[in-house]
């Protein structure tokens, strides 16, 4: 039995600890919008926040995440209104969107080390975050906005 | 294990099927009304039908069919055509909102099941769905409008000229009285639906959205928060999930296998074997074992641990390399000329500059970020898909036939697509999730496609090789250094998509290249800028891309960017 906490909310798990962290977000607690794009660590949708650090979520096992506290896309902020997600709407980042939970937690870690990135602190931090559709620079100009530069 | 499912309602992304807006009629008083549903038109034998006529089931412009409007003032837009990132649940209901003069702020999108013969053609692929039906919404939207404004003016016993759709409201022009849209719904839900040829249209430059900076994605609060719904995130409750082993051949089977190991995974329930297709496989799944599991992890795990002896089929000597060199060394010799304008050598020998260059594509996944996954329960012999889907007819009418239900009976509704790419176009998955529901009772199964699964068991497309010969000069008319002188010559197997048809599956069954399609192009000046598929091309018969596509042979040529020699993309 181990114990995390998901978005300030205590849980138990006493399952396979070799698990991915993403399958038990998603397939047990429900929480989907951490997405699954690849499960090797080389995309970054999967992209969740281990104790305030990026992490890839499909390469975490539970037993990694034993006594952690994760906070997915869905716990960025009560609201949704974390600078990110209002940059991100404002400046319609999206296209399909599935791997932009991941490129949001991606950037709020960012934000966190670098209150006010450059583009050479962005390209090299969002690097491993790939989108198939291609809204890199807005990626790039919603994280300068959310950090208000 | 803690549980602590948060059961998702399928509906996140809200669907037709499941709002019943086009049912509520009479309860809710909108503009929605017994659905008269104008079925495509049956063309003459004899008459070519091109663009969106081409297409099956047409176009659809009846505003009863897309639009609806609750007493407050509501208005839903039903999207018919799927999203994956291009904009289309925005766009499709910005262009009837327009024609409606609604307030966007006021507007709600429903997503359409597969129902072509309700909605006109969903196949969301071939970057249509705007030019195809920019005219059919823009008269969706004017009819609503104007059945708006002759119920102001049946209220207000007024000329129908004396009143005018404003934002959402409908003002009588001499008094300046007001009606809004949702007081006047139930009314305008009882008058006839105007016909197309009387429709006014707006003029473009009382376009309230249409080309028009400032409105935002209609996904994106969803998408930015986590809420968005894709076809992997569906759940239902009490559902399974399932990966599945498939050939690592294309048209392999399995020869036996051994589920031991797999049913002492915790969480397993249950392997079922998936047939294998008959050829030619068009878009059917390409067979294999499933494992069902509580999880998707366990589904994985149960996955590793089965034995599987394939009988890898008639390509099981299939070599592309082998295939490369034969398309390479063919499309090096002349071959079948498809177009030829002026005289090519005589250009190409006085160019001042000239580059030769030797194209690959490889067969290619189209790696969409979001993995094929599907959705389905079957109650009662009624099977319910949700699903990531660019066509869902196509998918409708495969899961039905593989079940075995009339059509009636199978409804597919479309989540949000994590890129589609023209992969999603074909419902293999779909049709997995349905025969693993079915082989459970009918319970929910998701199947889940791994990223190996993705580019392992993709629809490949083809190979193509491609030897070119550009020359330009530097007193060119067009400007200095333009091209002159242009010669193509391609070779690709017969259908750019791989197994989708009988003669590419014997060519694929080949280690040599023994039906190669060389074709050969040349001009020696500089067409004029011209659509790229202006009226003539027939509209599905091949490709954007392939080499063969006639609309290509007003692809305008333009100034090189890139001189290397040859390049392998």
């Amino acid at each position: 039995m181990l114990t995390l906490r998901v978005n300030g909310q205590v849980q138990t798990f006493d399952g396979d600890l070799s698990m991915p962290l993403l399958w038990y977000l998603r397939d047990e607690l429900g929480l989907t919008g951490t997405k699954f794009g690849c499960g090797i660590a080389a995309c970054g949708a999967c992209t969740v926040h281990v104790d305030g650090e990026a992490r890839r979520s499909c390469v975490t096992t539970m037993s990694d995440a034993n006594g952690k506290s994760i906070i997915t896309i869905e716990g960025l902020d009560p609201e949704g209104n974390h600078p990110l997600q209002k940059a991100w709407r404002a400046l319609n980042v999206p296209q399909c969107g599935y791997c932009q939970s991941g490129q949001i937690m991606q950037a709020a870690a960012l934000l966190k080390g670098a209150p006010h990135p450059t583009d050479g602190d962005i390209d090299g931090w969002m690097f491993g975050n790939i989108c198939r559709c291609g809204t890199y620079q807005r990626i790039r100009a919603a994280i300068k906005q959310a950090a208000g530069a | 294990m803690t549980k602590h499912n948060r059961e998702i309602a399928p509906s996140c992304i809200e669907n037709v099927s499941r709002r019943g807006v086009l049912k509520g009629i009479v309860s809710t008083g909108g503009l929605v009304l017994a659905l008269t549903i104008l079925r495509h038109r049956a063309a003459h034998a004899d008459t070519p039908k091109w663009g969106a006529d081409g297409m099956p089931h047409g176009t659809v412009n009846n505003p009863l069919v897309f639009v609806s409007i609750t007493p407050d003032g509501e208005v839903t837009i039903v999207c018919h055509r799927s999203e994956m990132g291009q904009g289309v649940r925005t766009g499709m209901p910005l262009i009837v909102a327009d024609e409606l003069d609604a307030d966007w702020a006021r507007v709600k999108i429903a997503q359409a099941t597969g129902d072509e013969a309700r909605y006109g053609n969903q196949d969301t692929d071939g970057s249509r769905s705007t030019r195809h039906f920019i005219k059919p919404m823009r008269q969706a939207g004017a009819a609503a409008r104007m059945m708006l404004e002759e119920a102001a003016a049946k209220r207000w016993g007024v000329e129908v000229s004396d009143v005018e759709a404003r934002n959402h409201e409908v003002v009588q022009k001499s008094t300046g009285k007001k009606l809004g849209y949702g007081e006047l719904a139930a009314a305008a839900s009882k008058l006839d639906v105007p016909t197309t040829d009387s429709l006014r249209l707006k003029d473009p430059s009382q376009f309230r959205y249409i080309g028009k900076e400032g409105t935002n994605i209609v996904d994106g609060f969803d998408i930015t928060t986590g809420r968005a719904i894709y076809g992997q995130d569906v759940r239902l409750p009490g559902q399974k999930y399932a990966v599945i082993a498939r050939p690592p051949v294309m048209g392999g089977k399995v020869a036996s296998y051994d589920a031991t190991e797999t049913k002492k995974v915790p969480g397993f329930v249950q392997v079922v074997e998936i047939p294998a297709p008959s050829f030619p496989m068009k878009f059917k799944p390409s067979g294999g074992i499933a494992v069902i599991a509580d999880n998707t992890w366990a589904a994985i795990r149960g996955r590793e641990a089965l034995k599987i002896t394939w009988d890898h089929g008639p390509h099981a000597t299939y070599d592309s390399q082998v295939f490369r060199a034969a398309m390479e060394a063919t499309a090096r010799r002349p071959g079948k000329v498809v177009r030829s304008e002026g005289d090519f050598a005589a250009a190409f020998a006085s160019a001042d500059k000239k580059v030769e260059a030797e194209y690959y594509i490889p067969h290619n996944a189209h790696a969409t970020m979001e993995p094929p996954s599907a959705t389905c329960r079957i109650i009662d012999g009624k099977a319910e898909v949700w699903t990531s889907v660019q066509s869902p007819q196509a998918a409708h009418d495969l899961v039905a036939s593989y079940l075995g239900l009339s059509p009636e009976n199978v409804t597919v509704n479309v989540t949000l697509l994590g890129g589609g790419f023209g992969r999603k176009s074909k419902p293999d998955f779909a049709v997995e999730a349905a025969l693993c529901s079915k082989a459970i009772g009918g319970t929910p199964v998701k199947v889940v496609w791994t990223r190996e699964d993705d580019i392992r068991n993709d629809f490949f497309h083809t190979g193509l090789s491609n030897v070119s010969r550009r020359g330009s000069t530097r007193t060119a008319r067009s400007w200095p250094g333009a091209t002159t002188a242009l010669r193509h010559r391609s070779c690709r197997s017969s259908y750019p998509i791989r197994s989708t048809r009988p003669r590419s599956n014997r060519e694929w069954a080949s280690s040599t290249c023994p039906s190669p399609s060389p074709i050969s192009a040349s001009r020696t000046a500089r067409p004029r800028r011209t659509p790229r598929s202006a009226g003539g091309a027939p509209s599905r018969t091949f490709r954007m891309g392939s080499p063969s596509n006639p609309s290509l042979r007003n692809w305008p040529l333009r100034r090189p960017r890139t001189r290397r020699r040859s390049c392998s993309i």
